[in-house]
């Protein structure tokens, strides 16, 4: 046993000298740790295309060579350190590594996180660290709808997954009038699936209510990967719309089986989170197909002409020679939101801000962002809101990318709950003050 | 009395005043890697306790997910307390095993292995199901209270691990105690030789099934005190197969020597791949399979034979437990 405690003794002692050059590094650079799936099956669609987004975003602020307003070098005059890391191993593991990046090196704060699952484990962590943690892309409204009610030092900085079932209904109630006689539905066998379908489902009954839902809805497991006797069950069905929360590989599979099978001739599909595949497939991807991205991000971004997301789009090309899909907007919006809050904050304090002050800056802040505004409407100015738009996949032979036509712009006020109203209450309770 | 106070005895206590005293002066990251150490080594320990008669579980994530998700469901009626909430973890995993310990105690090998495995993803499926306990996004667990009291901030974690040191230092007697009872001794005769304990009038499948009791309460005692120090329950973390891999790592890598070598294992698992992850984000797993395999080539029986090599080095008594 004493050998063991002298072991263990020495391994402390190892730790706490790592620690201790770790600290010494951290002088007048801002340390920001950024969590994405860099393993594992959210890597490719979610988690690699964010880590891009966010080293070319890192870049241009440390050289200072963004367009206005963010043409300034650095947060608030100070190089952004950004740590990298990997977000898989699920809400225990990530909570170790929270603990790790605050307490062992000192991070100043956090951007990033995926999975909702993710989310609802560290929220409460991070405010219990004091770490200044702003959630890019998980899309559970439980974060502050549930779990943290007050929350200090958490915001998100793009719409919960409630405004993005939302703005499919609308769309569909205003494309495809009196068309749609019944709908079902095709969702992962967890959290997000589960949630995206009831938002949805909701969402329909108020704004189609001459549709009406399948009684056959279809749960496959996540990462099932062989999708035959879904696609046959869909086939056989009579309803034409399929309302699909699907992503990255299962969503690449479901295209690959359900194209040789002729399923999105047949059907109507709305695929809530299709454009994170979309380039991906390139030509494969099937056309006339509605697809979101949770906001202005990706394929709705191509052709906006505002400067910032121009250099985005041509810097993201030139550095990785594909185009910038949706998580790379959002995780670079994200740290965005976090240099506009340390600039803002220093302007005001005069020098360079605490990290309660960059809280102040943020809270309801509405900044611009790649395409529009982002404003931190909700949740006590913690929680986002922005556009959303839906549009339909055309292939572009010029380009040689999909691209959208017929999309509509759907307004913050029309697809997100009004402040202090939790989101499934306010879709039960037939949307109401939502401005359209 | 005397046979009471052996080696591990001393060992042991002297390791909780060694730990009780760091845990006022660690750095809060590295208590909590401590904190989390407990947890998984007392599930090492369930672990160890079934290796020693030969048996391996690929699914006693089941045990420790079944545990914690007892604590987060009790603070929903109102059970805040800590004492109380790792009481009701421990016992229901402990019941949970007694269940199914009728069918799996007339198991052996790898049906063995395969039987845990399978009823645990089935807890995982029936989990990732159920809206009403979260799904996959799991649920919160508060800070629990102390006897009516509830620290704050640091001193939250520095209570728990006070807490959770005591009993797993109780434990942990317990459980080098019964290795050393008639009881206990049988677990290495059932995996000798089963035919020949059945001659000596014990029942081989009522001894697993003792065992396998054990191997649940203490796996539900580490999911409880996890779900405690993470504050937050999900399937994904604490259910899902891979969790079973990483109790059974941290087996291997302690090796069986004595119930004090599955905490220092955890630890060294908890570190190993808190680095990992720091220095290797993209490959970090390699590390840790890397770690695995040169344990087993080098050192089979686990960091504990590291002692009992210097040991004999030294000329001094033969190991501690055995």
């Amino acid at each position: 046993m004493t050998f063991g405690i002298k072991r263990s003794g020495a391994l402390f002692a190892a730790a706490a000298l790592l620690a201790g050059t770790g600290l010494a590094q951290a002088q007048d650079k801002v340390k920001m740790a950024v969590p994405t799936f860099l393993t594992g099956a959210g890597a490719p669609a979610f988690g690699i295309p964010a880590k891009k987004g966010s080293e070319l975003i890192v870049r241009g602020i440390n050289e200072g060579t963004l367009p206005a307003p963010y043409n300034t070098p650095g947060f608030a005059g100070r190089m952004v350190d950004a740590i990298i890391y990997d977000e898989a191993g699920g809400g225990t593991k990530q909570v170790t590594e929270l603990r790790n990046k605050v307490q062992k090196e000192k991070v100043d704060l956090v951007v990033g996180y995926i999975s909702s699952g993710t989310c609802s484990a560290v929220t409460n962590v991070a405010e219990e660290l004091k770490i200044l943690t702003i959630e890019t892309v998980c899309g559970t409204p439980r974060v502050f709808e549930e779990l943290d009610k007050n929350p200090k030092y958490v915001f998100r900085t793009m719409n919960h997954a409630t405004g993005n079932n939302v703005s499919a209904a609308h769309y569909i109630a205003k494309t495809r009038k009196g068309q749609v006689k019944g709908f079902v539905g095709l969702n992962q066998n967890y959290a997000w699936g589960q949630d995206s379908w009831r938002d949805f489902e909701l969402a329909m009954r108020h704004l189609a209510p001459e549709a009406k839902p399948s009684s056959k809805q279809q749960f496959p497991k996540i990462f099932a990967g062989q999708y035959g006797a879904e696609i046959s069950a869909l086939l056989r069905g009579k309803e034409k719309l399929v309302h699909s929360s699907f992503w990255g590989g299962d969503l690449e599979a479901l295209i690959g089986q359900g194209s040789a099978r002729g399923l999105f001739h047949k059907k109507d599909f709305v695929l809530t989170v299709g454009e994170t595949v979309a380039y991906r497939l390139g030509k494969k991807f099937p056309q006339g197909l509605m697809i979101g991205a949770r906001g202005p991000y990706g394929m709705y971004a191509v052709d906006d002409p505002n400067p910032l997301n121009q250099w985005f789009q041509k810097e993201y090309r030139k550095a990785y020679g594909e185009p910038p899909a949706q998580p790379a907007y959002q995780y670079a919006q994200g740290i965005l939101a976090a240099k506009y809050a340390y600039d803002t904050a220093a302007k005001k304090a005069g020098k360079f801000p605490t990290t309660d002050q960059v809280i102040e800056a943020l809270e309801g802040a509405t900044f611009p962002t790649f395409v529009g505004e982002v404003k931190m409407a909700l949740s006590k100015g913690h929680q986002a809101v922005t556009d959303d738009l839906w549009g339909v996949t055309v292939w572009d032979e010029k380009r040689g990318e999909t691209v959208l036509k017929d999309v509509i712009v759907f307004p913050a006020s029309c697809i997100m709950p009004p402040e202090g109203v939790a989101s499934i209450p306010w879709l039960e309770g037939g949307m109401k003050g939502a401005k359209c | 009395m005397t046979r009471f106070m052996d080696k591990t005895f001393w060992g042991l206590t002297i390791g909780l005043v060694v730990i009780l005293v760091a845990n006022f002066l660690l750095e809060d990251w590295l208590r909590f890697i401590g904190l989390q150490s407990m947890a998984r080594g007392a599930v090492a320990l369930g672990l160890l306790i079934l290796w020693r008669a030969g048996l391996v579980s690929f699914g006693h994530a089941l045990f420790f997910g079944w545990g914690a998700y007892a604590v987060a469901l009790s603070q929903k009626i109102g059970i805040t307390d800590a004492l109380l909430g790792i009481i009701i973890g421990t016992i229901a995993s402990g019941l949970l095993a007694f269940a199914l310990g009728f069918l799996l105690r007339r198991y052996r090998a790898i049906f063995f292995a395969l039987l845990n495995l399978a009823f645990s993803m089935i807890l995982y499926g029936v989990l990732a199901k159920l809206e009403v306990l979260g799904s996959t996004d799991g649920i919160g667990v508060k800070q629990p209270s102390y006897f009516g009291i509830t620290p704050e901030g640091a001193n939250a974690h520095i209570t728990l691990f006070c807490f959770t040191a005591i009993i797993v230092y109780i434990v942990a007697l317990a459980v080098h105690r019964y290795l050393s009872s008639t009881l206990g001794a049988m677990t290495i005769a059932v995996r000798e030789n089963e035919i020949r304990l059945e001659y000596l009038g014990y029942s081989a499948e009522k001894a697993i099934h003792v065992k396998y009791v054990f191997s649940g309460l203490l796996a539900g005692f580490g999911g409880a005190v996890m779900a405690l120090a993470v504050g937050h329950v999900d399937p994904d973390s604490m259910v899902y197969w891979p969790n079973s891999g990483d109790f059974v790592f941290i087996t291997i890598l302690s090796g069986t020597g004595n119930v004090a070598a599955t905490f220092i294992g955890a630890l060294a698992f908890e570190l190993i791949r808190t680095f990992a992850f720091d220095y290797a984000p993209q490959i970090w797993q390699l590390l840790m399979g890397g770690t695995l395999l040169v344990i087993v080539m080098f050192l089979p029986n686990g960091l504990w034979s590291l002692t009992e090599h210097l040991g004999k080095r030294r000329k001094s008594a033969p190991s501690p437990a055995e």
